[in-house]
């Protein structure tokens, strides 16, 4: 916190930040209302109160690094570069959804924007990013595979098997775990014998660090400088981000398990109000420019649903394509 | 006869087959504090402490094989899954210890655990969270299947499986917890498995099912009724053992045949249910046995075209009268 803001960035990039952060917020509000009202049906996972990390560490990194997550993918998918559009479409299942409406909410897919999946199983991710970092080493894109997910995913066999695999064949993967310091009603001490989930790398001889998941400019330091570690030495790294959702871990969750007096202390530290206060304090924003922003965002969010509304739905043929590719096809074509 | 729900049935069973033996302990993700996604094991916690309900860490390989090695301890485990997607992580225990340790070990071990996993689609939760995999473990030796579609049945087996001395899996739908129907007051009145149940008689066509596709048999059947075609619906119950005589006889007496169920067609229960009426009911069978089943595509998020993929009544009832117009 005593690093001036303008020493790290320029006025523009803050408030990109800050205005990013407002989106994912407003989108994730936004599909919550759109889900009350029926619009978004099955499972939805929001990501508010974690903006810091989403915002922050995608711009630690290069527009072609590669990113993959779990479920609560909607923010990562949009600050890379998504429409907001398409992915209302997609969670209103409509044709025009960045999946064509197959995926919903917790398969986002774009990869002409290398952003490489929300997977729905805990812990699918690791070894397809460990796979992603192996192509671009072995193709020599220099391009490095970040690999967000939660605290619950790191008792999975995959985590082990990705950290290991990553180190031992000297591959570029960035792992982000945000720590929410839940899974579903699971609180982490519950769930992990050491809950210090940075720590853990030591048995793979992974470097890593812990890092304050609410400060968007923390987390892009700390992106910024690991993923050029990573990039440069074609080894994997750890950054554990300690965050906090604010809502349940998915609609149909009341959240229990929390007290709404802790519920409240991390609302305390929304990254929000708080880089907002930063940025009027050290004079790179007036009150007023902020709520621009907001209104900016929330105008962008209104036209993404209305979007959606208007949009068809998928044609029933559709049940049967995309099962296999055909021969002949490109493979790749983003990678051109 | 109490009037409870699916979920209720099987929560019911769970308490009474713990204080009947202090050997059953119970496991699995966020079924301890948070009494279950699905609340089946509400108030487990709170009855049985710590030392017998536990929360575990998302590590499906090892619920299940910490399972295995607990019931060679002497213990029942009743583990769950949270859904049977996730099963897939785990059937190297499933497939390669719990269902072979009995016998590759000369029949010296005895696994008595119980998998419960609730599955199905038709909430939207997309390709990797709806699927019906009953027929993976239906295809393995050594595994016992049960597809309770009532809360009778429900309640009935899941008494039956903590009970039984093999491993079960034992698969709820998701779609069906807030289903309605009688359950016995008696707690000693468990189903066997290996049973299958004739739900509605009827002397035209016969409709075999298990699991939700059963309730979805019966309304298929209501509305025949009006149209002048008598359906009898056979539930399954359990997938293995198979009860083959209930639907054999059933389809003997009607000479036409309809299989239902939710898993995708290729290679799916529904195959095995009509090659055996094949095998056993060649010569009294009047038309082709049809089946109804799930689309062989992963299924897609969109309500609008999810719907297509999974068996509706109006399936059924096509299905049926195809059987009824088809000419031997
Ligand atoms: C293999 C697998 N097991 C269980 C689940 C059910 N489930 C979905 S999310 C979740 C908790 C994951 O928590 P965490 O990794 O901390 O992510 P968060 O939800 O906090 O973002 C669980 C158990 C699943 N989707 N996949
Ligand atoms: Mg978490």
């Amino acid at each position: 916190m005593d690093t001036k803001l303008r020493a790290i960035l320029p006025d523009q990039e803050l408030l990109k930040f800050y205005e990013q952060m407002a989106l994912c917020r407003e989108f994730e509000e936004s599909c919550a209302e759109q889900y009350t009202k029926g619009h978004i049906t099955g499972f939805l996972h929001l990501y508010s109160g974690q903006e810091a990390v989403a915002v922050g560490a995608t711009a630690g990194l290069h527009r072609d690094d590669y990113i993959l997550s779990a479920y609560r993918e909607h923010p990562q998918a949009i600050i890379r570069g998504a429409d907001p559009k398409r992915v209302m479409a997609e969670l209103f299942g409509k044709a025009t959804g960045i999946c064509k409406g197959k995926g919903g909410s917790m398969h986002l897919f774009d990869p002409n924007l290398s952003f490489m999946g929300g997977y729905a199983i805990v812990g699918g991710q690791f070894p397809i990013a460990v796979g992603l970092a192996f192509a671009s080493k072995y193709r020599r894109e220099g391009r490095i595979s970040a690999c967000f997910f939660g605290d619950g995913a790191v008792n999975q066999g995959t985590f082990h098997e990705g950290l290991n695999w990553a180190r031992l064949w000297e591959l570029p993967v960035l792992f982000i775990c945000e720590n929410n310091f839940y899974g579903i009603g699971t609180e982490v001490h519950r769930s992990s014998a050491l809950a210090d989930i940075h720590k853990r790398t030591c048995g793979y001889n992974i470097p890593s660090e812990k890092v304050d998941g609410m400060d968007v400019m923390a987390v892009y330091q700390a992106v910024k400088r690991a993923s050029e570690w990573v990039r440069e030495r074609n080894r994997p790294y750890l950054i554990e981000a300690i965050t906090y959702r604010f809502r349940g871990h998915s609609m149909s969750d009341p959240g229990k398990y929390r007290s709404p007096a802790e519920v409240e202390l991390w609302k305390e530290r929304d990254p929000l109000p708080n880089f907002a206060t930063r940025l009027v304090a050290e004079g790179i924003a007036s009150e007023d420019n902020l709520a621009c922003l907001r209104a900016k965002a929330t105008a962008v969010v209104r036209e993404a649903v209305q979007f959606a509304e208007e949009s068809p739905w998928p044609d029933d043929r559709e049940v049967f394509s995309d099962v296999f590719a055909a021969n002949g096809e490109e493979v790749c074509p983003w990678l051109k | 006869m109490a009037e409870i729900n699916y979920r209720d049935a099987l929560n019911r069973a769970l308490k009474e087959e713990m204080r009947r033996d202090p050997s059953v302990v119970v496991w699995g993700e966020d079924v301890a504090l948070y009494e279950g996604s699905f609340k089946v094991t509400r108030g487990l916690l709170a009855e049985f402490g710590e030392e017998r309900v536990l929360d575990t860490p998302i590590s499906e390989n090892s619920i299940v094989g910490v399972a295995v090695g607990a019931a060679m301890g002497g213990l029942r485990p009743v583990a769950e899954l949270m859904t049977v997607n996730f099963a897939l992580l785990a059937m190297d225990q499933i497939v390669n210890h719990l269902a072979k340790i009995r016998y590759m070990f000369g029949g010296q071990a005895s696994l008595p655990v119980v998998i419960r996993a609730p599955g199905g689609g038709g909430s939207q939760l997309a390709a990797q969270h709806s699927q019906s995999l009953e027929s993976y473990f239906m295809h393995c030796p050594g595994l016992y299947v049960a597809v309770p579609a009532t809360p009778a049945d429900a309640y009935g087996l899941l008494k039956s499986a903590i009970r039984d001395n093999n491993p079960v899996m034992f698969l709820e739908h998701e779609l069906l917890y807030n289903s309605k129907g009688t359950v016995p007051d008696d707690p000693e009145q468990t189903i066997p498995f290996g049973s299958a149940e004739i739900k509605r008689q009827g002397s035209d066509v016969t409709i075999v099912a298990y699991s939700r596709m059963t309730i979805l048999a019966l309304e298929a059947a209501e509305e025949l009724e009006k149209e002048g075609i008598s359906c009898e619906v056979v539930d399954l119950r359990t997938l293995v053992p198979l009860d083959t005589t209930t639907f054999i006889e059933s389809v003997n007496k009607t000479s036409r045949a309809v299989v239902v169920s939710e898993c995708w067609s290729t290679c799916g229960v529904g195959a095995d249910i009509a090659n055996r009426i094949h095998e056993n009911c060649f010569y009294s069978l009047a038309a082709p046995v049809r089946r109804v089943s799930g689309l062989d595509v992963p299924m897609p998020y969109s309500r609008k075209i999810e719907k297509l993929c999974i068996p509706q009544v109006v399936d059924i009832v096509k299905a049926v009268k195809e059987t009824m117009e088809a000419k031997s």
